[in-house]
This record gives structure tokens, sequence and C-alpha cells, in this order.
């Protein structure tokens, strides 16, 4: 993947006099291994913004694209984490890490390989036979991301992955997700409503608002991407820029 | 072993239950377990051929009614479309006791086995439809959600979401209907045909052989018990996940 684009894009739910517009004239873009941080309040249409980029959704009007050509569909090589991490209680750990390797029809042998790979990568290898019901929290999270890790993808989609997580942890896996990206060299979308995560792992960070859902303004973050960076005077004050951002577009962030 | 111990226990609180009430009842309709034990012993040869009859009725007549009802239940619950037209036939049909289409059946298949068969796949069909219905529609969307963009098939979604997330259900309402199941079997086997357990206990019945109709009764007891038992292992093999 090149880049992620779109271009003039809404998202209008239903129809008639009960229509919802979800996103207005929406423009965004994403490069090849760029990390971008999208942050705003419920309503504001991050989890949309997800979904056309994994092609889970096609926008009402406006042009979604990803190498100039239109996303029809999920693509092999786009992963989406949702909130809940989306795992299947009924399968393995292993053959939860295999399951898009699976659908996608690759031989049993390679899907072990990878899949042990990935684990590996989120050090859940010696879980391998566990159910999920038995992972913690972070380990459950680890895990979605072994899924997405193991199909080699060029765009990982984040929808408040650690949002469920206690604060400790969520740094935690905050450099885990950092160190991955740097190490994998994907393209990633991260949405949040954490403004702290949105500053430090955010290289662009669209700062959006709800009724309709709009992108308000395009923070630049380029010191992003290194563990150095949280405890800087500049990750602070990045901080308190877009918090006003956010306090400003009237929906104010949750918290920081 | 914990389990076996269970067995055991529960089983001895029966037998001390029984034989206390058959001594306080003192009537011959209720023998003693001590009278009945002999009569089990030496009308075993006799009682099989009636259990093995019984025991097929069951398994058929149950393997009918989960092989049409499950699918049936699962596409209802997931398909906005069937549920508009079936779901309001189900409101309907569901609590009708199909007891009462015995007579129906008989006139229609003859005093055989056929007509059991079909009355207790009946019965077992809407208990399916409507346990998998309902487990259908609570499958977790955040599931299907990445199964979808993994780019899964519908089929791929079926077999790996919908399927395993609806089996505990299957379960649980196999383990509920056999009871059902046995009881329509016994009360459609006492009233017509001359094989099975339940025409086995009332023909003694008639003969005023207490202890023989005895036999009988434990016999359909051990009839139940074989079935949820192997449900139950049946759960545990399949669902061991929903222990993690």
């Amino acid at each position: 993947m090149r880049e992620l684009c779109f271009s003039h894009v809404d998202v209008v739910y239903g129809s008639g006099k009960d229509a919802i517009t979800a996103l207005d004239n929406l423009d965004f873009t994403v490069s090849d291994g760029e990390s971008v941080a999208i942050i705003g309040p419920s309503g504001c249409g991050k989890s949309t913004t997800l979904r056309l980029a994994s092609g889970l959704l096609r926008p009402s009007a406006g042009t979604t694209t990803i190498d100039g050509s239109p996303i029809q569909g999920p693509r092999a090589s786009t992963a989406l984490i949702l909130q809940d991490f989306g795992l299947l209680p009924w399968k393995t750990v292993r053959a939860n890490a295999e399951l898009g390797l699976k659908i996608r029809h690759v031989p049993r042998g390679e899907r072990k390989e990878r899949a042990s790979e990935a684990l590996q990568l989120v050090g859940l290898e010696e879980f391998a036979d566990a159910y999920p019901g038995s992972l913690s929290g972070g380990m459950r999270q680890r895990l979605a991301l072994a899924r997405a890790l193991a199909l080699d993808v060029d765009l990982l989609l984040m929808d408040e992955p650690l949002s469920a997580l206690d604060a400790l942890l969520r740094e935690q896996l905050q450099d885990t997700l950092l160190s991955l990206w740097r190490k994998e060299g994907y393209a990633q979308i991260l949405v949040t409503h954490s403004i702290d995560e949105a500053v430090y792992l955010g290289q662009r960070i669209y700062v959006m608002a709800p009724r309709p859902g709009h992108v308000v303004t395009v923070v630049q973050n380029e010191d992003a991407g290194d563990e150095a960076y949280r405890q800087s005077g500049e990750f602070f004050a990045r901080c308190n820029e877009v918090r006003e951002l956010l306090r400003q577009a009237g929906g104010g962030g949750s918290h920081a | 072993m914990r389990k076996a111990l269970g067995y055991i226990w529960g089983t001895v609180f029966v037998i001390i239950l029984w034989w206390l009430l058959a001594i306080g009842i003192d009537s011959p309709a209720l023998p003693t377990p001590a009278a009945t034990w002999p009569e089990l012993v030496s009308c075993f040869q006799k009682i099989m051929p009636q259990f093995w009859a019984s025991f097929g009725r069951i398994i058929l007549s149950m393997a009918i009614g989960t092989l049409l009802g499950a699918p049936c239940g699962l596409w209802i619950g997931r398909s906005k479309r069937a549920d508009a037209i079936f779901g309001p036939i189900l409101y309907v049909l569901y609590p009708v006791p199909k007891i009462v289409f015995l007579p129906v059946l008989f006139v229609l298949f003859g005093l055989g086995g056929e007509a059991k068969v079909i009355l207790i796949a009946i019965a077992i069909f809407f208990q399916m439809v409507v346990t998998m219905r309902d487990a259908a529609k609570h499958v977790p969307q955040g599931a299907i959600d990445s199964m979808l963009s993994l780019s899964a098939t519908k089929l791929q979604i079926f077999t790996d979401v919908v399927l395993p997330s609806s089996l505990p259900a299957l379960f649980t309402a196999l383990r509920i209907t056999c009871g059902t199941a046995v009881a329509i079997l016994f009360i459609a086997e006492s009233m017509a045909g001359s094989s099975g357990l339940g025409y086995y206990i009332m023909h003694a019945w008639s003969l005023l052989e207490y202890p023989q109709m005895f036999a009988g009764i434990v016999a359909m007891a051990a009839l139940g018990v074989i079935l949820y038992e192997a449900f139950d292992i049946a759960e545990r093999l399949t669902t061991r996940w929903r222990r993690a």
C-alpha cells in the first residue's frame, strides 16, 4: 500500500426523516508506514472512518481509495482490531491467531508457522493451546495483534484497542504497539478517546467532532514514534494543545 | 471421580427413599427395591428387547427432530426475513402440547413405531427451533465483524462463528428435551403397539405383575439417565472452551 485516501466522504445511515449523517465531507489520507491517530468524543464518526478503511462500509458520497483504486470490500493485507478484540472464544489461542490465514485458505503448514511467529512476536507462544477465556485482558489484546500480524498486513486499523485495560497495562501495550509498528513497518490508524494515547502514537492526529461527524483539525506530531517522547515537555505541551482543540470543538475529551 | 461419587450418592438416596415409601405405603403396586431387584435380574432377558426398542425410537426421533430443527432455528435466528415470516408461527405452535396429536398420527401412520417416532420428532423439532433461534440471535457481533473484515464468506461465518457459539445451547436443549422425549414415548407406547418399555410397563400392570412393572419403570428411568449423561458428556467434549 502506498496511500489510503478518502476524498469528500459522506456517510449517511438510514434514509428519509430518520437519516443520520455520521460523517460529513471527510478528507483523510494515510501514507505507507505512517501512524495516524483519530480522536474525538463518541458519535464523531471515528469508528465509521475505520469501517470505511476496512471495507466493511461503503461511503454514501465521495470516494475511498487505496493506491488509486476504490475500496470494494475487505482487503487481504488490511487488518481490523475491534474494541472487544473480536476473538473467537471457542478457538484456542493458536487457532485464533491462524484465523485470518485459514479464511484465506493458506495451507496448514504455512498457517501454523506464521501464527507461531506472530504469537512469538507478542509473547504468547507458551499459551498457544489455551482458550481466550483463560487469558487476561492484556493478553487478549496481544492475541488480537498476533492475529493481525500473522497476515503480513500493510495497514492495521484499531478501534479503541486499549480502552478496556487499566492505566499501567495500557501504557505497556502502547509501547508494544509502538515497537511492533516500528519493526514491521505497516501503516496504522488508531481510533482512541484518550489524548495521551493519540499523542504518543499518532504522527498525525485527526481531531474530530460530532453532529455530524467531521474533522476539526489535523495536528502534526512528528515527534511521535519514540519511547522517550512520553517523558518530554513537548509531549505534555502537545497533549494540552489537543485537549484545547477538543474543548473548542465542543465535545471534550473524556480523559487524558 | 467426583461425578461418579455424586451418582452413587444420588442412587443410594433414591433407593432409600423408594424403600421408605414402599414400607410406608405398603401397597403391592409399590414393591420394595429388594422385591424389584430379583425381578429385574430374572426378566432381564425379557426387558432388554423392549429397552432396545424404546432406545431406538428415542435416538431416531431425537436425531430427526434435531437435524431438522437446529438448522431451521439457526436460519430463522440469523435472517430477519425468515424471522418475520416464521417467528409468529412459532409463537402460535410452540406452546401447543404435541402429545395431543398422537391420535391423529395413529390414524395416519398406524399403531406401529412410525407414529411414535414422528410425534417425538415433532416435539423435539419445535424445542430445537426455538432454542437455536435464540442462540443464533445472540452470536457476538464483534466476532462476526472480525470475520467479515478478514473477508470471510457467509459459509465460513456460519461454520466458525454461528455454529460453535450456538453449540452449548444445542446441548442444553438436548438434555432438557430428552426428559420430554422419554415421557412422550411412554404415553405413546402404553397406548398402542406391542413393543417398548411403555408397553411392557402397562402390560405388567394389567396382569397385576407389580414387581415386573417396577422392573420396567427402573429400565425406563435408566433410559432417561443414560441419554442425559450422554448429552452431558458430548457437551463437555465439544465446548471445552467454556470452562477456560
